[in-house]
């Protein structure tokens, strides 16, 4: 069983909560992909308003772990306040610490995103880090105490799916007692299925399920095929090779000429 | 006084955190506050005690990915 954390889960789709059309179809989503964890965030809340109760709520009634995030963070000090704000809020020690560095891209500064996994770490929080595929930053992420990797496959919500599955299998080989969770980029189940594949822990999605037409159908495919992914990785998958290799014997074939 | 509440500047009357929270009437177990940058949990707003244009961040939950 996958554990993070010394916490053991059974799911190995961890979904995120926006971008749904309504409450209502976030929860059918989460219901139907079976997951275990969701990702939340923080955002400013006006007077009066008690906005964030509602959704504050509907997350306790799923009965599932939340993994707050870090979200639109661009510096070491706003990451670390989020996530302390995170955890008196959420009563949480876990957070995936986001620390975005182009805006385009958002692809995380992975030099920030070291110093404050170190700062998070030491303050008693089980840091979750979005990252790239970058070995070294990986190494440097593990001695900072992060005891979880969660590379990109992609930029976030573009939906590409895995761009460069030599560095993914790479950092599968590299660091093999280490929960790895793809985070970002997954558009569609074979994506999911593929990194499953290669060997990855586990995947976290949010667009790909909250942008499609049913999002409760998309998550149990997701489901679905992030499981069929893992038996094939387990059951020992055939390399491709250049020619063709009959399948079916032939010994004792007939001769009719 | 006048402080920066969520990056608007607004005047209340107000010595303590506790006391800015009930003024703008603010409620909820789920949120969480900062101020001038740093975490003011939930059973230090009554007696913390505000100045002059502090910087106040108040932060509910919302969905995120």
């Amino acid at each position: 069983m996958l554990k993070l954390y010394n916490v053991e889960v059974q799911s190995r789709l961890l979904l995120g909560t926006a971008r749904y059309p309504s409450p209502a179809i976030l929860a059918d989503a989460v219901r139907a992909s079976n997951t275990d964890i969701v990702t939340v965030s923080l955002r400013r809340e006006t007077a009066g308003s008690r906005s964030g109760g509602a959704f504050f709520e509907l997350i306790r009634t799923l009965g599932v772990r939340v993994l707050p995030n870090t979200a639109g963070c661009h510096t070491v000090s706003e990451a670390v306040l989020t996530a302390k704000m995170a955890r008196e809020m959420f009563s949480t020690d876990w957070i995936k610490l986001e620390v975005i560095g182009n805006h385009d891209t958002l692809q995380p500064d992975v030099f920030a995103l070291v110093e404050a996994a170190r700062i998070l770490s030491g303050e008693g929080f089980k840091v979750f880090p979005y990252t790239t595929d970058d070995l070294v930053v990986a190494e440097r992420l593990l001695d900072a105490g992060c005891q979880v990797l969660m590379p990109w496959c992609a930029p976030i919500g573009s939906a590409m799916g895995p761009v460069n599955l030599t560095a993914l299998r790479s950092m599968r080989a590299s660091f093999p007692d280490v929960p790895l969770i793809v985070d970002a980029g997954i558009g569609r189940p074979s994506h999911a299925a593929t990194v499953m594949e290669l060997g990855f822990d586990a995947v976290l999605l949010n667009t790909a399920v909250a942008g499609a037409a049913d999002p409760a159908g998309m998550a149990a495919a997701f489901a679905g095929a992030i499981e069929a992914g893992r038996m094939a990785c387990h059951a020992g998958m055939l390399e491709p090779r250049d020619m063709a290799v009959p399948s079916t014997p032939v010994i004792g074939k007939a001769v009719f000429s | 006084m006048t402080f920066i509440i969520n990056g608007e500047e607004q005047e209340v009357a107000a010595a303590t955190l506790a006391d800015l929270l009930a003024a703008l009437d603010y409620d909820g177990e789920w949120l969480a506050t900062a101020v001038n940058g740093e975490l003011v949990h939930r059973e230090e707003r009554t007696g913390f005690s505000l100045g002059e244009r502090d910087r106040i961040e108040i932060l509910s939950p919302m969905q995120g990915g």
